[in-house]
């Protein structure tokens, strides 16, 4: 345990709030997806891998811009998410429930290992020289593309919120996820809602890839890393409840930059399985409650 | 689903056939290579530590995703008492299972004290497999980067080493029957009732005076000593430790998918479901080569194709079978 400086908490609780907003990006999508369908999707983490690759290879083979990417990497892993849930997610809709994620874990264990393959475990980075720049705010250094992920997160956050509040299709989700049966008999086509909630999952899964490959070692396993946070913040935002993802994208985002800080090493990975471990055994239930939207 | 549970006698036929199994597995090894025998062991050990699994998993129906926690731990218990405190392999073997058991008892008190269920559980099980792995990866990474290794004594019984595939073989049989014996004792006994019960419906279970609680733990303790000592039996087979192979997420799977794809809650099931799983892993090692990771690729198909296609794995779906036939052949 070493005790950091002023200076040192400071940065943390920027550079943990600047993360925090990737984290939440990554975990709306995740607890949309369980809010609607029941199903835990383990194979978030490797969809967001593959966001960083389509990003990472666009730019090194035809010298795309990484943000400009999004326009590449959104659409893409909509349909992907489309695919899981046609081929592979609605023939177990109705099987037990350690069934299906057993189903979202075979997924991932394929698409990450399907990369390691293909693009072998070498660590890639983007070597772009605008995304390599900091500037001081204050005492506190701030990096641009954590910056700009930052924003887009947000922006990209607040787009899904508004498509749930105000439109037709938004309200049908949100309406499946609180009362299925009720959602059913009032005329909602469920078979669509289930499409475009785990296409929307996936999609946010994936543009959060694109945000962090800037500044993020691309390989295989990148996404498992991410999975088990975006675990950490579905379950203490309340399984299902979009502003809780939200908010607790940025609690756990502060709290494990501050725990890096004091406590430094792998530790900080351990750190986020046991808050994990604590949430479920003690606030099962969440910060906030379930329920999307509320 | 049909329950035994005073014991019926077992035919003269299925006795025979018993009995003609035994024979061929034990004079099996005189015929066939080291390379085949590798094969067989490394299948038997799965549908041991399957066979482990389905304890928990399929009796009690508590899905673990991180049988690795136990496994890995017997691994690097017997090897770290052999290495630093000179303590026997085979007393090891049984310091590996009580590691495990207290190991099992600690995460099953906090888990089903706090009622976690269902995907919750078996997500907490990984949770913990995940931290074991960190923690060995911290503390062992730097005195042993290219993991443990365990010092060669050559050809040994005292010391569970062997120059030979045979004893090995032969070891892991024992334990295999060992354990098929033991999960037929209990599957007849009140235990294993008051397991599938608590599978069932574990409400209905408590009312009709179940202690759920106790009952869970046993199941935990029992299937988290057995994996371990398989933990054991693997370091003294490849004579090294290192993380990934025994706190790593591949072996949480690997040992969850035997039973999943022969039968969850059956006998014969995880240990069919062992060597698929085993004949699969050495046809793609075969084939592909030097790509690692290329067996979790396959299993991670096969997991989804068992889930969709296959529920009630192999011997599940044999039953159905039987039984369509059984109706439609009069």
């Amino acid at each position: 345990m070493t005790i950091p400086g002023a200076g040192v908490v400071l940065q943390s609780i920027v550079n943990g709030l600047l993360m925090g907003g990737v984290y939440s990006l990554i975990s709306v999508g995740l607890t949309l997806i369980f809010g609607v369908m029941k199903i835990i999707n383990f194979a978030h983490g490797s969809i967001m891998m593959l966001g960083m690759y389509i990003t990472y290879w666009l730019y090194v083979l035809l010298g795309v811009d990484p943000y400009l990417s999004l326009f590449m990497s959104i659409p893409s892993l909509f349909l992907v998410g489309l695919i899981l849930q046609k081929f592979l997610i609605s023939p177990v809709m109705g099987a037990p429930e350690h069934n299906q994620l057993l189903l979202t874990l075979g997924i991932s264990l394929f698409i990450e290992n399907l990369a390691l393959l293909v693009w072998t475990p070498n660590f890639r980075s983007l070597e772009i020289p605008y995304l390599k720049k900091a500037f001081l705010l204050g005492p506190v250094m701030v990096t641009v593309p954590k910056v700009i992920a930052f924003v887009f997160a947000l922006v990209l956050s607040g787009i899904v919120y508004f498509f749930l509040k105000k439109t037709d299709l938004g309200r049908g989700i949100r309406a499946a996820s609180e009362e299925r049966e009720g959602a059913m008999a009032v005329g909602i086509n469920l078979k669509k809602v289930f499409y475009v909630a785990f296409g929307i999952g996936t999609a946010c899964a994936g543009a959060a890839g694109t945000l962090v490959a800037p500044f993020f070692y691309v390989n295989p396993q990148a996404g498992a890393t991410f999975v088990i946070t975006a675990f950490v913040v579905v379950v203490l935002g309340g399984m299902g409840n979009f502003m809780g993802a939200f908010l607790g994208g940025l609690i756990v985002g502060l709290a494990e930059s501050l725990g890096a800080a004091f406590m430094p090493g792998q530790i900080k990975q351990f750190i986020i399985y046991v808050i994990f471990v604590l949430v479920l055994l003690f606030k099962p239930e969440g910060l906030f409650g379930r329920n999307v939207g509320r | 689903m049909e329950e035994t549970w005073e014991g019926k006698k077992p035919g003269l036929k299925k006795t025979v056939f018993g009995a003609l199994i035994a024979i061929a597995l034990i004079v099996l090894p005189h015929f066939l290579g080291d390379y085949l025998i590798h094969v067989i062991t490394m299948g038997l050990l799965f549908g041991y530590l399957g066979l482990a699994w389905n304890l928990l998993g399929g009796y009690a129906g508590q899905f673990s995703f991180g049988h690795a926690a136990f496994f890995g731990i017997g691994a690097y218990t017997s090897t770290l008492l052999q290495i630093h405190h000179g303590v026997n392999p085979w007393l090891g073997l049984f310091f590996s299972g009580l590691a495990g058991l207290l190991l099992g008892l600690f995460i099953g008190f906090l888990c089903f004290r706090y009622g976690l269920k269902g995907p919750y559980f078996a997500l907490a099980m990984l949770a913990f497999a995940e931290m074991l792995r960190l923690l060995a990866t911290q503390w062992m990474s730097l005195r042993y980067p290219l993991g443990i290794s365990i010092p060669l004594k050559g050809d040994s019984f005292a010391d569970f080493q062997f120059r030979s595939k045979i004893p090995y073989y032969y070891l892991c049989l024992i334990l295999t029957a060992g354990l098929v014996y033991l999960m037929r004792f209990i599957e007849r006994r009140k235990t294993g009732l008051y397991f599938k019960a608590i599978r069932e419906n574990d409400d209905a279970a408590e009312a009709m005076g179940v202690d759920v609680f106790r009952y869970k733990l046993i199941a935990m303790a029992l299937s988290a000593f057995l994996t371990a000592m398989g933990g054991t039996f693997y370091a003294q087979y490849y004579l090294i430790v290192e993380e990934e192979s025994a706190f790593g997420t591949g072996i949480s799977v690997a040992i969850l998918l035997g039973p999943l794809v022969g039968g969850v809650g059956t006998i014969g099931g995880p240990i069919l479901g062992g060597f698929v799983l085993e004949f699969l892993s050495e046809v793609t090692r075969n084939l592909l080569g030097a790509y690692s990771g290329v067996h979790l690729m396959i299993y991670g198909a096969l997991l989804v194709f068992v889930i969709i296609f296959m529920p009630n794995g192999i011997f599940g779906g044999i039953k159905v079978l039987v039984k369509k036939v059984c109706k439609y052949g009069g």
